[in-house]
C-alpha cells in the first residue's frame, strides 16, 4: 500500500497503518486509556430489551424442541449461501445470521459428511441425499482424507482413548482471523493488499511455494465473496467503516463470514474492544452518537455472538457439556509501551452481562495484569461477583511472549492476532498412559494391546524408579504417535477444510503453532506421588493385567503446595513437551502444548481405568492443572501456589485453572475491610 | 520454641486486610454460646510448629499477600503469648503486616510489659467484644468483660489500630439498647479503624456433635445480614452522638 489517506479515516492520527495492513499500530496512535468506573455506563434500550426477549423465546422453544430448533438440510453453507436473516430488522443495529433466519443451524459437510449426517439424524433431520452423494462420490471431505491416511496404531489410540479429542471429523477451529483489519480497511484494500502478496510470492514451483500461491488465490475468492455477503445485508464493505456502527458491523461481516464457513471446535473472535473504542470515542466526541446508542451497538453485537450456533452431535456436546462455540473476546492488557489498553468500550462489553443478562458466550477474557487501573479491577470483581461469566488470564506472564496484539482462542490458547495461527491439537490422556506403562501397552479397559508390547511391572508392589524408566519410554512412544496423527490431520485440513476467509485476515507469513495438550497432569502427580511416598499394591485380573490398585498410608498430593508432589508434576510436564520436541511438526509448525481441559476431563476419565493415586475406574480427571477434586486441603493459596510452579514454557499454549469460589469466601463486600470507619462516622447519615 | 496450632488457612480474606494466612491458635479460655470453632477451645489435637515453619508457609504464597499479611486468631492467641509475640516478631522482621484477632479475655495490666512487647510487632488488633454489658457477658462467655475493656484501653493508650467485631445474636446482642451502650462506649477510642458486625449462623453445629459437645444456642434462629446491617448501623449512629455531645 501506498500511503493511503482516506476520508473515513479524517481524526484519526497517522501512523504505519496508512501504508501497510497494520491493526496494532492503528490501535497505537488512537485509543483512549480510561482510568475512571463505570459510573458512566448506560442501561438497555427498549430495542435491545425488545430484541433480547424474542431471543429467550427462541430459546425457550429451542429447549422445548429438544436443543434444535430448525436446521438446513440442502443448502451447504458459504461464506454467500444464504439470503438475509432478521430477528427485528426494524430494531437490529447490527445484522446477520448464519442462515437466513436466527436458531437455523447451517450444514456445514467438508469437515466430515458423517458428521453432518449425525448431527441432523440425531436431531430427527435428514440430510438431502444429493448432498450426501456429493460429498461422498464427488467431493472428498476432511474427515475422509484423515481416514484414509491413518495407520492402525493411530486408530487403536483413537479408539482407546489415550488420545482423545483430535479434530478429525470436523472443523479444528481456534484460528483468529483479523476481523478488524474489515473495518479499518475495507475489502478493496485488503484485496489490494493480497494480490500484491501473490505476485511477490516465489515462483519456483516447489510443492510448498504451489500450495501458498493456491492459498492466496483462495483468500482472494474468499475476500471478495465477504464483500458480497455485506451486499446481501445492504452494506458496502469494499469501502473502510465511517463510524462506530459501521465498524462494528464490517468487523462482525468478517466474522460472520467465519462462522458460515467453518463449523470450528472454537471460533474466537479475537481483541477487539479497544479497536472499535477508537471509533465510539471518535463518534461520542463529534456529538453523532450518544452513550447509550453506543451501548446499544455492543449489545446488539454481543446479542449475535450469543446466538452463533452449530449442528453437533450429542457426543461432541458430551465431550464439551453443552454446545460451546468459544467465541473468546480478549479484554485489556498492558500495551508495551507501559500504557494500559483498557477503554470505555472495555467497560461496555462486560456490561453485556448485566444488560443482556449472563451468558457463557461469547467468552469475555480479561487480559490480567497487576498494572490494570483500579477502578477496572474493582468492576471486574464486582462482574464476577454478579456474573460469574469472567475469565481471567496472565498478560504479564503472555505479553513477554506475545506482545500486546494477541488474543486467546478457545480457552487459553494465545497468539498475534493475523500474524499467528495455530493446529489445534486435542489431548495425550498422561493418566491412561501411565496405566500403559505399568501394563506393557495393554490398555487396562479394552483388554488388548496399544501401546507397543513393553515389559510390565512385575511383583505385588510399584517400585517409583522402575515404573518411572517405563512410563519415560511410554511417553516417549505416545509423543512421537500423537504428533504423527495430528500431522495428519493437519495436512488434510489445509487440504479439504480450509479457513479461506479467516487467513485471508492474516498476513501471507503466519508463524504456526502446533498445539498439543496433556490431560489427567494431576492424576499422574499423585499417582506417581502415591508410589514414591506410599505403597502401592497392584492387583491383576485373571490375564495379569493390572487392574486396580491398594494404596497403604498416606502420601503428599498436588495442590497443597508441596514440592515433592508438586516437582513430580513439573517434571512430567517438561519431559512430556520435550518429547514432543523431538517430532517434525506439519508445516514447520512450532510446538507447544496446553494443560487445559475445561469440560472434557469429565470425557476422558470415563474411559480412564482406576489409577494408582486411588481414583477409580470413570470418575472423572480434574480439569485442566487442577488438582483432583478434594485433595486440596491448604487453601486456596496452596492450591494456586501449585500449578503456578508448572513451567509456562513447557505449556506456552496455555495452563488453565477451573477456580470457584462462593463470593463471601473472598471477602467483605462493604467498606468494612477498607478501615476507614473514619470517613463513615463523617458522613452526614449512615442508611 | 513452638506454638500449638490447630490449623492453616493459606487464603484468609475476612480476617484483616487483603488476602492473609490465618494462623488458628489452639486453646481459649473463654465458652462462647455461639463459638464456632469449639474445635480449637482445648490443647489436644493439633500440632506444634516454629514460628520459621508458619514463616515458611507464608513465604511459599508471598506474592499472594501483598496487600495482606498474617492474622493470628483461634482458638485466642493471647493464650500462648511468648509464641506469638515471637511470630510476630520474625514476621516483622520480615516486613509482614501483623493482625490479632483476639477476645482480649487475658488481657492484665499486671502483664503489662509482656504486652508491650507483643504491641512493638503487632500492626493491627481485631478486638471482639462479645458484650458490653458484663452480665450478660458474663451469662454468654463464662466470664466478665473487664479485661476485655481493658486491653481496648490499653490499645488506644499505645495508638494501635484496632478493628471491632460485635456478633449479632437474637436474644442476646441484637438488642438496640445494648448496641447503643456499645457505640457510646468504644465513640472515645479514636484508634478504631473499622466495626464489623457479624451475623450469628449455626453452621457450626455439625462441630459440635463431632466433638459430642452439646449445641447451646440449638433453639436461636441465624441472623440475617439485614440484622447485622441494622446493629452496625445502630452502633455507628450512637458512635456519632456520642463524639457530637
Amino acid at each position: 500500500m501506498q500511503n493511503v489517506q482516506r476520508e473515513e479515516w479524517t481524526g484519526f492520527k497517522e501512523g504505519k497503518w496508512n501504508k501497510s495492513v497494520d491493526v496494532r499500530d492503528f490501535i497505537q496512535n488512537n485509543y483512549t486509556p480510561y482510568d475512571g468506573n463505570g459510573d458512566f455506563l448506560a442501561p438497555a434500550t427498549d430495542a435491545t430489551k425488545k430484541l433480547w426477549d424474542m431471543v429467550m423465546d427462541l430459546s425457550k422453544k429451542e429447549r422445548e424442541a429438544g436443543g434444535v430448533l430448525d436446521m438446513d438440510t440442502k443448502l451447504v453453507s458459504t461464506i454467500t449461501s444464504h439470503g438475509a436473516g432478521y430477528l427485528d430488522k426494524e430494531l437490529e443495529t447490527i445484522v446477520g445470521f448464519q442462515t437466513d433466519k436466527p436458531f437455523k443451524r447451517s450444514l456445514q459437510p467438508f469437515g466430515g459428511i458423517r458428521m453432518a449426517q449425525n448431527a441432523c439424524r440425531e436431531n430427527g433431520y435428514e440430510v438431502d441425499s444429493e448432498v450426501v452423494d456429493l460429498f461422498t462420490k464427488y467431493r472428498k471431505t476432511h474427515n475422509q482424507g484423515v481416514f484414509d491416511v491413518y495407520t492402525p496404531e493411530m486408530r487403536m489410540a483413537r479408539k482407546s482413548a489415550i488420545i482423545t479429542g483430535l479434530p478429525d471429523a470436523y472443523g479444528r477451529g481456534r484460528i483468529i482471523g483479523d476481523y478488524r483489519r474489515v473495518a479499518l480497511y475495507g475489502i478493496d484494500l485488503l484485496i489490494e493488499d493480497k494480490k500484491k502478496q501473490l505476485e511477490t510470492s516465489l515462483v519456483r514451483m516447489t510443492s510448498k511455494n504451489i500450495r501458498l500461491r493456491e492459498e492466496l488465490a483462495e483468500q482472494l475468492r474468499a475476500l471478495d465473496e465477504l464483500k458480497e455477503l455485506g451486499n446481501i445485508y445492504g452494506c458496502d464493505i469494499s469501502k473502510p467503516a465511517k463510524n462506530a456502527k459501521e465498524a462494528v458491523q464490517w468487523l462482525y461481516f468478517g466474522y460472520l463470514a467465519a462462522v458460515k464457513e467453518q463449523n470450528g471446535a472454537a471460533m474466537s473472535l479475537g481483541r477487539t474492544s479497544t479497536f472499535l473504542d477508537i471509533y465510539f470515542e471518535r463518534d461520542l466526541k463529534n456529538g453523532v452518537i450518544t452513550e447509550e446508542e453506543a451501548q446499544e451497538i455492543i449489545d446488539h453485537f454481543i446479542m449475535k455472538l450469543r446466538l452463533v450456533k452449530f449442528a453437533r452431535t450429542p457426543e461432541y456436546n458430551e465431550l464439551f457439556s453443552g454446545d460451546p462455540t468459544w467465541v473468546t473476546e480478549s479484554i485489556g492488557g498492558i500495551g508495551i509501551d507501559g500504557r494500559h489498553m483498557i477503554t470505555k468500550n472495555s467497560f461496555r462489553y462486560l456490561h453485556t452481562l448485566e444488560n443482556l443478562g449472563t451468558a457463557p458466550e461469547p467468552n469475555m477474557t480479561v487480559l490480567w495484569s497487576t498494572r490494570l487501573p483500579r477502578e477496572f479491577k474493582l468492576y471486574c470483581a464486582e462482574m464476577s461477583i454478579k456474573t460469574s461469566s469472567i475469565q481471567y488470564e496472565n498478560d504479564d506472564l503472555m505479553r513477554v511472549t506475545h506482545g500486546d496484539d494477541y488474543a486467546i482462542a478457545c480457552c487459553v490458547s494465545s497468539m498475534r492476532v493475523g500474524k499467528e495461527m495455530q493446529f489445534f491439537g486435542a489431548r495425550a490422556n498422561l493418566a491412561k498412559c501411565l496405566l500403559y506403562a505399568i501394563n506393557g501397552g495393554i490398555d487396562e479397559r479394552l483388554g488388548v494391546q496399544v501401546g507397543p508390547k513393553y515389559r510390565a511391572v512385575e511383583g505385588d508392589y510399584l517400585d517409583f524408579d522402575d515404573v518411572m524408566q517405563k512410563y519415560d519410554d511410554m511417553m516417549e512412544w505416545l509423543a512421537g504417535l500423537y504428533v504423527n496423527t495430528l500431522n495428519v490431520i493437519h495436512y488434510m485440513h489445509d487440504k479439504y477444510c480450509y479457513e479461506r476467509v479467516q487467513m485471508a485476515l492474516h498476513d501471507r507469513e503466519v508463524k504456526r503453532y502446533f498445539a498439543t495438550g496433556i490431560a489427567g497432569l494431576s492424576v499422574v502427580a499423585d499417582s506417581l506421588s502415591a508410589i514414591k511416598y506410599a505403597k502401592v499394591k497392584c492387583i491383576r485380573d485373571e490375564n495379569g493385567v493390572v487392574v486396580d490398585y491398594e494404596v497403604e498410608g498416606d502420601f503428599p498430593k498436588y495442590g497443597n503446595n508441596d514440592d515433592r508432589v508438586d516437582q513430580i508434576a513439573a517434571d512430567i510436564v517438561e519431559t512430556f513437551m520435550n518429547k514432543i520436541r523431538k517430532h517434525h511438526t506439519y508445516r514447520d509448525s512450532i510446538p507447544t502444548m496446553s494443560i487445559l481441559t475445561i469440560t472434557s476431563n469429565v470425557v476422558y476419565g470415563k474411559k480412564t481405568g482406576n489409577t494408582p493415586d486411588g481414583r477409580k475406574a470413570g470418575v472423572p480427571l480434574a480439569p485442566g492443572a487442577n488438582p483432583m477434586h478434594g485433595r486440596d486441603s491448604n487453601g486456596a493459596v496452596a492450591s494456586l501456589s501449585s500449578v503456578a510452579k508448572l513451567p509456562f514454557k513447557d505449556a506456552q499454549d496455555g495452563i488453565s485453572n477451573t477456580f470457584s469460589i462462593i463470593p463471601g469466601a473472598l471477602g467483605k463486600e462493604d467498606q468494612v475491610f477498607m478501615g476507614d470507619l473514619a470517613v463513615e462516622l463523617d458522613k452526614g447519615c449512615c442508611e | 520454641m513452638t506454638g500449638h496450632i490447630h490449623s492453616i488457612e493459606t487464603f484468609g480474606t475476612v480476617d484483616g486486610p487483603g488476602i492473609r494466612l490465618v494462623v488458628f491458635f489452639k486453646g481459649c479460655p473463654m465458652r462462647c454460646l455461639y463459638c464456632h470453632n469449639p474445635d480449637t477451645w482445648n490443647m489436644s489435637g493439633g500440632h506444634d510448629m516454629t514460628a520459621e515453619e508458619i514463616l515458611d508457609e507464608y513465604e511459599k504464597g508471598r506474592s499472594f499477600y501483598k496487600n495482606g499479611g498474617i492474622t493470628a486468631t483461634g482458638g485466642e492467641p493471647l493464650m500462648q503469648m511468648e509464641f506469638l509475640t515471637e511470630l510476630f516478631r520474625k514476621a516483622k522482621d520480615k516486613g509482614i503486616h501483623t493482625c490479632l484477632d483476639t477476645s482480649g479475655i487475658v488481657f492484665s495490666r499486671d502483664k503489662k510489659e509482656e504486652f508491650d512487647i507483643l504491641s512493638e510487632v503487632c500492626d493491627l488488633v481485631m478486638l471482639d467484644i462479645k458484650h458490653i454489658d458484663d452480665d450478660e457477658h458474663k451469662k454468654l462467655t463464662a466470664h466478665s468483660n473487664k479485661a476485655v475493656l481493658e486491653y481496648l484501653d490499653y490499645l488506644a493508650g499505645k495508638n494501635i489500630p484496632v478493628w471491632i467485631r460485635h456478633v449479632a445474636v437474637h436474644g442476646i446482642t441484637l438488642n438496640d439498647m445494648y448496641l447503643e451502650r456499645l457505640g457510646r462506649y468504644i465513640a472515645q477510642y479514636r484508634n478504631i479503624q473499622a466495626l464489623d458486625v457479624l451475623p450469628y449462623h449455626s453452621m457450626a453445629k455439625n462441630k459440635y456433635s463431632e466433638l459430642k459437645i452439646v449445641y447451646p444456642l440449638a433453639d436461636t434462629p441465624d441472623a440475617s445480614k439485614e440484622d447485622a446491617i441494622h446493629a452496625r448501623n445502630v452502633i455507628i449512629n450512637a458512635m456519632k452522638e456520642e463524639r457530637s455531645r
